[in-house]
């Protein structure tokens, strides 16, 4: 068979991408300017929900591909988790033939649209991009032309539906529908598998829809993502928590054969310093799956949401900049990042922290709460606050903070929102006997089958590497969706 | 979408109504509850399930109305639908042959302890059951509360049916009468604080079923978090029901309130909608 790089020189040799390397000088191309992506103003933006990157023209696409120099050995590739054929998306924008990219992109990326908004490409991609290691220069905007592709694709009302293969009768079961729940049914579906996506909450979607907000990425986005499978034939049914509605003993009865989990981790994490508990202080998961899956912040549905005039938010991942965003959009004055080392340190994309700032978000780092005060009626109203200074790196290579001794003080908050993390959902594990976790709660699986201690159930996503990303989870789901497909076949050859 | 085959209405402000939910009415035990959701605009609240029938495929639920979601509820009719059920969640209730029982139900808190009487009657334990609310009109399930208990005392506020008195003073008097080995309190937060200060001075091992206010029900949010025993837990994935002598009621009743200026706006918004809906 042939291997990956003879496969990419063989798409590259194609008259084609020949043609369109020859028609402009390489000299040409690194002179053109990175094209900036057009953004909601600032002002406006912190008062309403519209989605702050408002996506490339036609025009600047072209201009912004013909940046792309169709390297003999793409290094952007090697950045990419699930391995794109990047300059080969980026060649059929710059043919004008938008189709093909998206057509190119579903190839390895079941969800463009998504990625092309989330992905952290300055740390993959385009941090391997020949501009960004050569040239010292702005790299291509790889992340922004996927975007433009799919979103392309998805406004010309002619979306690519795949083919899918005649039925095979297998029953196959995933659980949870976040994007590596929803990569394995895609994949599955297409090789004839008959795929039941089996959702806790009343919508599909996972953290595309509770957690991340609309001006980041619109729910009608995932939804027609969503749609497309179902009309590929995948069956979801919400309302329904595995382990709990049925067990996968019981639904290995109903006759599924294989199982996925995909359930993410979802378990938010306190500090457990005093006064945690008071009202008007929660977990980031419950602000945004109020914000965003109850739509609570709208008077006519019926789930409240707290506002507040001095919002803290503590932590500094993207979980972290979502709430602190959503705050200001709901109308706080003070709308503050508690974080208890530095910018550089900041696990949130870039693009997130500058937004952020552009909004007038107030960063109060080296900071670490160690106390909160409540009003007569339970409602927070003061955080006690510790200032740290950064010490040696610590085992994740971050460098430590250390607190300042006799540095407190209070400030005013009548929000706070905890975004310190999550764990692994424990309710798969714990309703599997003989199933291996780790310390940390996550599944254990082998790295490329993602096949778990039980043989007929695979794994993927945050439920196995504890909080990662879409495109990891997303890339987890491919690879679980052809080991279930080795290993159905391999089981039912050897039963018939 | 869970259709309703009965809906009765037990008193001015409670509904009983039974559901289609084949798949938890085959799985439930008693301490599962539910999570529903009214409509494509309506919050997710938790509710449990009173009883079940496996062979028809429905669930029992008991409704106090207090404020938009109970409100829907108690407004919807047979051969509606319900929009969302999720369930059954929680854990079960620690059930086995303690002794004596004693069960303790405040206003809608009855509802659901008559699975937790029901478990316990079959578990070989004699079941004394106190219900107690404001007036006569509150005092509800009676009839199926008594099939599963030895004994059943009824108090009033007002003393306008069974005994006056508060919830604590029936539940005395049996501990003096007899010994008690293990006792479940039900019902307002402000309820379930007294009993079980009440069961600690006798020293007899109580539970109580938290009605925390929960978003998810499944553990991602921490909406529904208490202290018990100085830890942090989620009722929803960690209860509902906990040891009583260690939960910090006090809390509890404080962060039942965290939402009630908002609640309070909703539910008079919706009030003003039906009148002139009726108009
Ligand atoms: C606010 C926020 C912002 C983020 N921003 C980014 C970003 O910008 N870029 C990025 O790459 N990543 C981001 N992430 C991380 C990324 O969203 C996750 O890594 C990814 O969604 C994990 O996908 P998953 O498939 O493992 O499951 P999830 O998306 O976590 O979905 C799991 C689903 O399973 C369901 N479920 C759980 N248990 C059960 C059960 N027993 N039965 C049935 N269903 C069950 C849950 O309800 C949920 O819908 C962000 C995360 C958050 C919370
Ligand atoms: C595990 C569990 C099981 C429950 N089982 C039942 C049941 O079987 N029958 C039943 O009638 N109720 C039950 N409850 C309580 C029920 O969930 C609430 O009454 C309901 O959420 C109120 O919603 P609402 O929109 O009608 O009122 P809201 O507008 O939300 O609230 C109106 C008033 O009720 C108070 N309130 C809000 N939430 C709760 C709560 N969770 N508990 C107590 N008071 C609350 C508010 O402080 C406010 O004053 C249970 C709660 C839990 C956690
Ligand atoms: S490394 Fe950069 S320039 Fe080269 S092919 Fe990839 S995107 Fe194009
Ligand atoms: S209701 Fe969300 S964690 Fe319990």
């Amino acid at each position: 068979m042939e291997n990956m790089v003879e496969h990419l020189a063989r798409e590259r040799s194609m008259e084609w991408r020949e043609a369109l390397r020859k028609s402009i000088k390489a000299k040409d191309r690194t002179s053109l300017e990175r094209v900036a992506m057009p953004e909601a103003d600032p002002a406006e933006r912190a008062k309403s929900h519209v989605e702050v990157n408002q996506g490339l023209s036609v025009q600047m696409a072209v201009e912004e591909s013909r940046r792309c120099l169709d390297c003999p050995d793409p290094t952007c590739i090697q950045g990419c988790p699930v391995s794109i054929n990047i300059p080969k998306f980026i060649k059929y924008i710059e043919k004008k033939d938008f189709a093909g990219a998206a057509r190119s992109l579903k190839e390895t990326n079941a969800l463009p649209a998504v990625c092309g908004r989330v992905c952290p490409q300055e740390i993959q991609c385009e941090a391997s991009c020949f501009y960004t290691l050569k040239l010292k220069a702005p790299p291509v905007a790889i992340g922004h032309l996927e975007r433009f592709a799919a979103d392309w694709e998805r406004k010309s009302g002619k979306m690519f539906i795949p083919e899918v293969a005649p039925a095979n009768g297998i029953k196959v079961a995933v659980v949870g529908s976040g994007p590596s729940g929803l990569a394995v049914a895609g994949d599955l579906v297409r090789l004839g598998y008959a795929i039941t996506v089996f959702e806790a909450l009343h919508e599909p979607g996972g953290v595309l829809k509770y957690g991340i907000p609309e001006f980041r990425l619109p729910n009608e986005i995932v939804d027609v993502e969503i749609n497309n499978l179902k009309k590929m034939g995948v069956e979801f049914l919400t309302n329904f928590v595995v382990g709990k509605t049925a067990t996968i003993q019981e639904l290995k009865a109903e006759g599924y054969q294989a199982f996925f989990a995909g359930s993410g981790a979802g378990l938010p994490n306190f500090m457990h310093i005093p006064g945690e508990n008071a009202n008007g202080i929660m977990s980031s998961n419950e602000y945004l799956t109020r914000v965003n899956l109850m739509n609570a912040a709208h008077d006519d549905y019926d789930t409240p949401v707290l506002l507040g005039k001095n919002v803290a938010v503590i932590g500094g991942g993207n979980t972290a900049m979502d709430s602190v965003r959503t705050a200001k959009r709901l109308g706080a004055e003070r709308a503050m990042i508690i974080y208890r080392r530095t910018l550089a340190e900041m696990p949130a994309r870039n693009e997130e922290i500058k937004h952020a700032q552009e909004e007038g978000i107030e960063f109060l780092n080296l900071n670490n709460p160690v106390e909160y005060f409540a009003d007569k009626n339970g409602r927070v109203n003061r955080i006690r606050l510790q200032k740290m200074e950064l010490g040696e790196p610590d085992a994740s290579g971050r460098k430590k903070p250390i607190p300042i001794e006799g540095s407190e003080y209070e400030l005013e908050a009548d929000l706070v929102i905890v975004s310190v993390g999550v764990s692994p959902n424990p309710l798969i594990p714990q309703s599997i006997p003989g199933l291996k976790v780790s310390r940390w709660g996550t599944i254990v699986v082998d790295e490329k089958e993602m096949q778990s201690s039980v043989p007929e159930l695979f794994a993927g996503g945050d439920i196995v590497r504890g909080g990662a990303t879409v495109i990891l989870a997303m890339g987890d789901g491919r690879h679980a969706a052809a080991g279930i497909d080795r290993y159905l076949q391999k089981k039912n050859r050897s039963a018939s | 979408m869970n259709k309703i085959i009965s809906i009765e209405h037990l008193s001015e402000n409670v509904v009983k109504l039974s559901i289609e939910a084949p798949r938890i009415a085959r799985k439930r035990k008693a301490g599962h509850f539910v999570i529903v959701k009214i409509g494509e605009k309506g919050e997710r609240i938790p509710l449990t399930i009173s009883s079940s029938d496996p062979e028809k495929g429905t669930i029992t639920l008991v409704v106090q109305r207090v404020g938009v979601t109970s409100h829907k509820i108690s407004n919807l009719h047979v051969g509606d639908s319900v929009t969302d059920v999720v369930g059954p969640l929680g854990l079960t209730t620690h059930v086995e042959k303690f002794g004596t029982v004693l069960c303790a139900g405040g206003g809608v808190g009855t509802a659901p302890l008559l699975p937790i009487v029901e478990a316990m009657h079959k578990a070989g334990n004699r079941v004394i059951t106190v219900l107690a609310a404001r007036n006569k009109e509150l005092i509800i399930l009676e009839e199926e509360i008594g099939e599963f208990s030895d004994e059943v005392v009824i108090m009033t506020d007002d003393g306008s049916y069974g005994r006056q008195g508060l919830v604590t003073h029936g539940m005395e008097e049996i501990i003096q009468r007899e010994k008690v080995d293990f006792a479940v309190v039900i019902g307002p937060a402000i309820m379930m604080k007294f009993s079980s200060m009440l069961t600690k001075k006798y020293n007899i091992p109580t539970v109580a079923s938290l009605n925390a206010i929960m978003v998810d029900g499944t553990g991602m949010c921490g909406a529904c978090r208490v202290s018990v025993g100085g830890a942090t837990k989620f009722v929803c994935v960690d209860g509902p029901e906990f040891d009583a002598h260690e939960v910090n009621f006090d809390e509890l009743l404080t962060r039942l309130g965290g939402f009630r200026d908002e609640e309070f706006k909703a539910y008079q918004i919706f009030l003003e909608t039906l009148k002139k809906e009726v108009t």
